[in-house]
């Protein structure tokens, strides 16, 4: 068991699965002699070479497609996109070429391909760096996603991206590099597909993902010790496919939900979690499904702007509390503020 | 109209004549006074970045001086301007007020974008700059675009669209060019070859590393220039903004130099010693600085009085920023949409759909 950041997570990850399988190869832009934007890839090229450490032109629809193509004739490329904002670039040849080739040629060949980009936002980054468009690919069938909130998560589902036959987009964040956590040495490789309860409790349950899941445990900490409530807290991990056994099962415990997401809130992952719990829990339900999610706007550089545009652990605890008022249990368990 | 590139090589600048007249010395003159104005002010905004006034990313026009000195002097107040995220030089050298490009660092309401852009997003009408993009590329359509609605209103304008050379990469750099050449198009490309993206350099990223060469592709008419030679790169502008103001397009490369890392948090540890000493060495604004005093343009103390006078509009810059308010957080929802629309979202995170039904007395649960 070590403890060790987010970061440091992902970059053993890639070393071991290049270690584990020749197949495996890195592209991206900056991410050989610079190191990586984020310093993901730090000490790779020096390690693995050229060929296996690949940096490519400021190019994401080429070099993106040019994965697929070697993802095509077998090889297990893992691309790095600097961050989900350039992605965009590259969408055309995600959604209609990696999402498409296996379905579309009848199954014949599959496409073993992963795309590592962060997501982020409130570093000030201006309206086009600081976008959360991870709905863009998780609406998209063929594709999966996955979106890890630890280092343990991130190493285990980085490793089962890599080791899945299919285009995996891999969710990562800027404000969690940095964060750590225990890895176990013998993690085996996750399951695509499965959010995890991070927290069991009966009063509510607070959904997230990502960096939102940390927000949503450290929100049930603090009302567990302000205010003795109970709060279960869902990880949903993946987000295609999405794992609504899970979050129908909490809500029937805890009869009430609050969605934590860091994109907006029209058409957003929270309306698709919150159609699902009313879709599968609408007797359980005892308040509606509340949403917590970034005001619809394209995202200001000003400081104080940005700041009232995110959600914030404030905004959080309100949904919380008005969710709770809403039932009626908040009232009965500890009065009214 | 088709005229084969030129390719001096990237550090030969073109023979030069002698100045004695002092009309080409007030030329120059003039030219050093805004390159310095440009040096000043980035080293203020490296300054005000370390004291966290300036927050997000912030990249600086040092070394690249006499580039932008040269460049703009091609252009009429009328043209327009686009340019990428490292564009606060571009935009004080466009004549915009150097306290409303500093507050705009500042995120306040006085800034050129109110606050809303930040360093990657100066924007102007009345100067015509149209942005300042952080998508590297972003610009070079939107760029074309502009000089598409030029020719298709008749107007004698023509559109400048500067980039990097990593960007020389993305797909619409191809896309748009073949646009323009096709569409005889008012616009000059101009290309700030700093021989380096963030840390891939030009030989790693592109194939074909003189990149005006790109230009043939599309039977566009392209040349090389020393950026580090303010007149140079003047003269070379000039021609190309001829080009495009007789409807064809032109394809400029500028030599230039990033004197620091890619942006001012990075240490650019890429770069050896060495290298780092040659840039100094070629630095353009010392170098003006020197030829100036040499060639009796300008006294020490002349020199001497120019930076004091810049560094008064650089501090004025900056206490303006700092006076200048933020903008007020009621305004967040004021600019999603140009024009009024039925059941628009104006929600803060926290706010409910819907307000809260009324709750029975005591809940029943
Ligand atoms: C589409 C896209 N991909 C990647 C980035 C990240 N990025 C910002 S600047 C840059 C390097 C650009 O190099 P160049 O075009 O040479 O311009 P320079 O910064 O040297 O002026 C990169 C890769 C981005 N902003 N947009
Ligand atoms: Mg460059």
């Amino acid at each position: 068991m070590a403890v060790m950041t987010y970061r440091q997570a992902l970059h053993d990850t890639l070393r071991d699965e290049m270690l584990r399988d020749e197949r495996v190869f890195l592209l991206g832009e900056e991410i050989g002699v610079f190191e990586g934007s984020y310093k993901i890839t730090a000490g790779l090229l020096e390690q693995f070479g050229p060929r296996r450490v690949r940096d490519t032109p400021i190019a994401e629809e080429g070099f993106t497609g040019a994965a697929i193509g070697a993802a095509m004739l077998g090889l297990r490329p893992v691309v790095e996109i600097m961050t989900i904002n350039f992605s965009l670039l590259a969408l055309d040849q995600i959604v209609n070429h990696a999402a498409k080739i296996y379905g579309m040629f009848g199954g014949q060949v599959s496409v073993p391909l992963v795309i590592r980009t962060p997501g982020g936002g409130g570093q000030q980054l201006g309206a086009t760096h600081s976008q959360n468009v991870e709905l863009y690919y998780a609406f998209v069938p063929g594709l999966k996603v996955v979106a890890p909130s630890t280092p343990a998560d991130a190493r285990s589902l980085l490793q089962a991206a890599i080791r899945d036959d299919d285009p995996v987009l891999f969710l990562e964040n800027l404000a969690l590099y940095n964060t750590k956590g225990e890895v176990p040495d013998d993690l085996a490789p996750g399951e695509i597909g499965r959010a995890r309860i991070t927290r069991s409790g009966h009063d509510l349950t607070l959904i997230g993902y990502s960096r939102t899941a940390h927000v949503a445990a450290q929100v049930a900490e603090q009302l567990a010790s302000s205010e003795g409530l109970n709060i279960e807290v869902v990880d949903l991990r993946s987000l295609r496919p999405l794992d609504r056994t899970t979050l129908i099962e909490s809500v029937r415990r805890t009869h009430a939900a609050v969605v934590l997401e860091d994109d907006w809130l029209t058409y957003g992952i929270g309306a698709e979690v919150a159609a699902t719990i009313s879709d599968g829990a609408f007797d359980d339900l005892d308040a509606p499904v509340r949403r917590v999610a970034m005001a619809e706007v394209p995202l200001p550089y000003a400081k104080g702007l940005e700041t009232a545009a995110l959600p914030s652990v404030d905004d959080v605890i309100t949904a919380v509390y008005q969710t709770l008022d809403a039932v009626g249990r908040r009232h009965l368990k500890v009065g009214h503020d | 109209m088709s005229a084969k590139p030129t390719a001096p090589s990237p550090r030969t600048a073109r023979p030069r004549t002698a100045k004695s007249g002092s009309a080409d010395n007030d030329r120059l003159v003039g030219f050093y006074r805004r390159m310095l104005l440009i040096r000043r002010f980035e080293e203020r905004t490296a300054r005000a970045y370390t004291q966290a006034h300036i927050g997000g990313y912030c990249h600086l026009n040092l070394g690249e001086e006499a580039a932008i000195v040269g460049l703009l002097s091609s252009l009429e107040p009328t043209d327009y301007l686009f340019t990428n995220y490292r564009e606060h030089g571009y935009a004080i050298d466009r004549g915009i007020d150097p306290n409303r490009v500093m507050a705009e660092l500042y995120g306040r309401s006085d800034g050129v974008s109110k606050g809303w852009g930040g360093s990657m997003h100066m924007f102007d009408t009345a100067h015509r700059l149209l942005g300042g993009y952080g998508i590297v590329g972003g610009q070079v359509p939107v760029a074309t675009g502009a000089a598409l609605a030029i020719e298709y209103r008749g107007g004698r304008e023509i559109v400048m669209c500067t980039m990097g050379d990593g960007t020389t990469n993305i797909g619409a750099f191809h896309e748009s060019l073949n646009l323009a050449a096709l569409g005889h198009l008012p616009i000059v490309y101009v290309v700030i070859n700093n021989r380096l993206g963030m840390g891939t350099t030009v030989e790693m990223s592109s194939a074909e590393p003189e990149l005006f060469r790109r230009g043939s592709a599309y039977r566009m008419a392209a040349a090389r220039v020393d950026g580090l030679d303010p007149e140079a790169v003047a003269a070379a502008a000039a021609i190309a903004a001829a080009s495009a103001r007789d409807g064809e397009p032109y394809l400029l490369e500028v030599v230039s130099e990033r004197l620091r890392g890619h942006s001012v948090v990075d240490p650019a540890k890429y770069r050896s010693e060495a290298e780092v000493a040659e840039l100094r060495a070629h630095d353009p604004v010392p170098a003006l600085a020197e030829r100036l005093m040499r060639e009796g343009a300008l006294t020490p103390e002349q020199l001497e009085q120019i930076d004091r006078e810049v560094l008064a509009i650089v501090e004025e810059a900056a206490a303006f920023a700092d006076a200048s308010p933020s903008p007020d957080v009621a305004t967040l929802f004021d600019y999603t949409y140009a024009s009024p629309v039925a059941n628009a979202e104006g929600r803060l995170p926290g706010d409910p759909l819907f307000p809260a039904a009324p709750r029975p007395e005591d809940g029943d649960r």
